[in-house]
């Protein structure tokens, strides 16, 4: 047993946290809401250089061969500058769709090695997203007709943009109709596929979540220090600690969840919606909380366009719902809590250890 | 990261559950808060300590087993899944132990651990006073040192099982004219020293769970001081940070109350009203889980030498509250059979009234929520002091 990050890993998670915190600033996220793309090249440049968007593709399929606990830490250092691009997103989602489909299909297996080498980009739909972020520059995607999974390019559907309250997202709905030539998945390998897609697709939000959370703690808490009000600090009242308090252990409780989460993915893929949904849940609420906190430290200000907050709110806001929503996240621990045999014991935090899976 | 057992700590697993089954008393025993309940988890602990089970964290020279945080969890989620008596000496084994180990001299270890571990000294608590409770600097009570002895006067309040116990820790003032944090110390006192006046103060449940201590020129020997005259404000802090840190409330305990929760939910399913009650359960559930997987997490850090930190605090808020809630819930399921005591309660419904009666009071102890949310703002957020 040992609950904690390589040497490897931490290491990796700085080089990233480091570079994103130099190059996703305030002042360049702002710039890019006025722009069509919502994309910064520099930034993708820099984060496709560190390989983080092939992380998760075999070795042996041409990508790094990293799990999702290698991830987990990268995704929420992204949560925690805002940062707009669907990085995580392509990483934790798209490549390793693409890889798992290219294990038996020709159409698959010919797109992989261009998406590896950034020739090309993919989005994918799930059912439960409506919208597909950044989807306009995409030249691919991968989309879902029941447990069908088909895979069309651009020319194939109509893209129409919708706003989203976060300047920085590039929302749009995808219309397109389903083909026999275009379905490469189907029945209940299809369905599985979907599954993992979610899984690892709530895994990265709820990873950004804990970022953002933290993000928007260090500003509240940085605003309290600076704003004088009675003639001291505001952060040297009570009212005001205890909301940050409150904020800070929600999210005390919410990493472990969710590092647990990305082990599962990684070890036991198969069985891990319980894990991801406790993940999703706990991050999802210490943003919510973070979010509203924040902005109640912030005052008037927190309430204007120009405060800077309002960049990692909005984001939270987008990512809380996004990948399934609480009440789905709920609903899928309720029926694992009540389900016939379920491990609830206080032995069982880490599912049977006497089962050839040593997880559940 | 490795989120399974080895086969050590798999071993290690089957031979506390093996012992438990064989050992744990298969009628409950009567409360701690009683005499007769006193005496009867005074032989418990005397029962565990014959097996090695007292301390497990323990250097065996003390009695215990040289386990680390790992093997001590699996330790508690064993004892609590096999419904075991809970620890009477828990003011001596997880918070004076574990003080006793940093600060205490080679001599005090001998004397006291050993004792501690096999149950036959219970201890009590003495740090609040009726005038220092949240600011507990503001102790007044006094140790004057005479010759080999300390002469102890004042009045200790708010103390743990000091009805039944042995002995009791207790900071005083041996600085006559010091203020605030300096001039404290950490000393011993018998609790049946002549001059020891225990007063039992009834709690909510109207048990004498806690008392009042006068102290009226009690003399005990200057050997019961813990590290140096005047650094008892230091050695409170470590205390206080085992504390709210880990030992003194397993995850275990709130995992076997959540699953509790749930087996009342599934009994009482289809006569439900209550719109939000699944959302409560739900939570309830996923708090106890994320406060197992933090401790994990925490004991992982700790194995590999790293250290407890300002975040020690939000453990206590969040244990402290998820247990308010773990009962608020239960009582909700039960509706207007809830306030029914437990001996005209169904079995599957007893336990929940005294258990949120208890529970209440974990926001308050322990340093009250509200302290421990000044020390997670100005220690872990670095927010300034007012």
């Amino acid at each position: 047993m040992d609950f904690s990050f390589s040497e490897e890993q931490l290491e990796f998670h700085n080089a990233v946290a480091s570079m994103l915190r130099n190059e996703v600033t305030p002042e360049r996220i702002r710039a890019r809401w006025d722009t069509e793309s919502g994309a910064d090249a520099e930034v993708e440049k820099q984060i496709a250089e560190m390989g983080i968007p092939i992380m998760l593709v075999p070795e042996e399929q041409g990508g790094l061969g990293l799990t999702a606990v290698d991830i987990v830490l990268i995704a929420e250092a992204a949560g925690q500058v805002a940062l707009p691009e669907s990085i995580i997103n392509d990483a934790l989602v798209c490549a390793p769709l693409l890889a798992e489909l290219a294990l038996d299909n020709e159409r698959c297996a010919q797109l992989l090695p261009q998406l590896l080498a950034g020739k090309i980009r993919l989005g994918v739909g799930h059912l439960i997203n409506p919208y597909i972020n950044f989807g306009a520059d995409r030249d691919w995607f991968i989309l879902p007709q029941g447990d069908e999974v088909h895979l069309v390019a651009r020319d194939e559907v109509m893209l129409t943009p919708v706003g989203s309250v976060d300047p920085s997202r590039r929302l749009v709905r995808v219309d397109w109709t389903a083909s026999e030539k275009s379905c490469v998945a189907s029945g209940n390998y299809g369905a599985k596929l979907w599954r993992a897609a979610l899984n690892r697709g709530a895994l990265g939000a709820a990873a950004q979540l804990a970022g953002l959370a933290q993000g928007m703690i260090e500003r509240a808490v940085n605003y309290s220090m600076d704003r004088e009000q009675f003639g001291k600090a505001i952060g040297s009242f009570q009212a005001v600690k205890h909301l940050m308090a409150d904020c800070a252990t929600r999210l005390e409780f919410a990493r472990p969840p969710l590092y647990r989460s990305a082990y599962t993915v990684s070890v036991a893929a198969e069985r891990a919606d319980y894990a991801i949904s406790h993940a999703k849940v706990a991050t999802g609420e210490a943003a919510l909380l973070a979010a509203r906190n924040a902005m109640q430290v912030h005052g008037a200000m927190g309430y204007t366009w120009e405060c800077d907050l309002q960049i990692w709110m909005k984001h939270a806001w987008a990512l809380d719902k996004a990948w399934g929503d609480a009440g789905f996240h709920k609903n899928r621990v309720h029926q694992w809590l009540l389900r016939e045999g379920a491990l609830t014991g206080p032995e069982y935090s880490f599912g049977r250890q006497d089962e050839e899976l040593s997880y559940a | 990261m490795d989120l399974s057992y080895t086969p050590d700590e798999q071993a290690f697993r089957a031979e506390v559950r093996s012992w438990l089954e064989t050992h744990v008393p298969k009628t409950p025993l009567a409360s701690f808060d009683t005499e007769a309940g006193f005496e009867q988890h005074r032989e418990w602990e005397k029962t565990l300590a014959s097996g090695n089970w007292g301390m497990v964290t323990w250097p065996e020279a003390y009695g215990g087993r040289g386990c680390n945080l790992i093997e001590w969890l699996i330790f508690e989620e064993e004892y609590y899944r096999a419904g075991a008596p809970g620890r009477v000496n828990q003011n001596g084994i997880f918070l004076l132990g574990p003080t006793l180990m940093e600060y205490g001299t080679p001599e005090q270890k001998a004397r006291y651990l050993t004792k501690m571990a096999s149950g036959e000294e219970i201890w009590a608590q003495g740090w609040s006073e009726p005038g220092a409770g949240s600011d507990m600097a503001a102790i007044r009570s006094t140790a004057r040192r005479e010759g080999d002895e300390y002469v102890i006067n004042g009045q200790k309040i708010w103390s743990t099982r000091a009805v039944y116990a042995d002995w009791v820790f207790c900071i005083f003032r041996t600085d006559p004219d010091s203020e605030r944090h300096k001039g404290l110390s950490f000393i011993f006192v018998p609790l049946d020293a002549p001059g020891v006046t225990v007063r039992p103060i009834r709690q909510l449940d109207g048990l004498p769970g806690f008392a009042e201590i006068f102290f009226d020129d009690v003399r005990v020997p200057a050997d019961n001081l813990l590290g140096d005259e005047g650094q008892g404000w230091r050695i409170a802090m470590a205390t206080a940070g085992f504390e709210r840190g880990l030992m003194l409330r397993s995850p275990a305990r709130y995992k076997n109350t959540a699953k509790r929760l749930l087996e009342l939910y599934r009994s009482r399913d289809n006569d439900i009203l209550d719109l939000s009650i699944e959302d409560a359960v739900v939570r309830c559930y996923l708090d106890a889980e994320a406060y197992a997987l933090s401790t994990y997490q925490t004991a992982s850090r700790l194995v590999a030498g790293g250290s407890i930190g300002a975040e020690a605090s939000c453990n206590k808020i969040f244990w402290s509250e998820l247990d308010v809630l773990m009962h608020e819930t239960a009582l909700r399921l039960l509706g207007p059979q809830a306030e029914l005591i437990d001996a005209d309660q169904p079995p599957e419904a007893q336990g929940w009234q005294d258990g949120f009666l208890f529970s209440l009071a974990g926001p308050i102890y322990a340093g009250s929520n509200e302290i421990q949310r000044n020390i997670i703002a100005e220690r872990m957020l670095g927010m300034p002091r007012a």
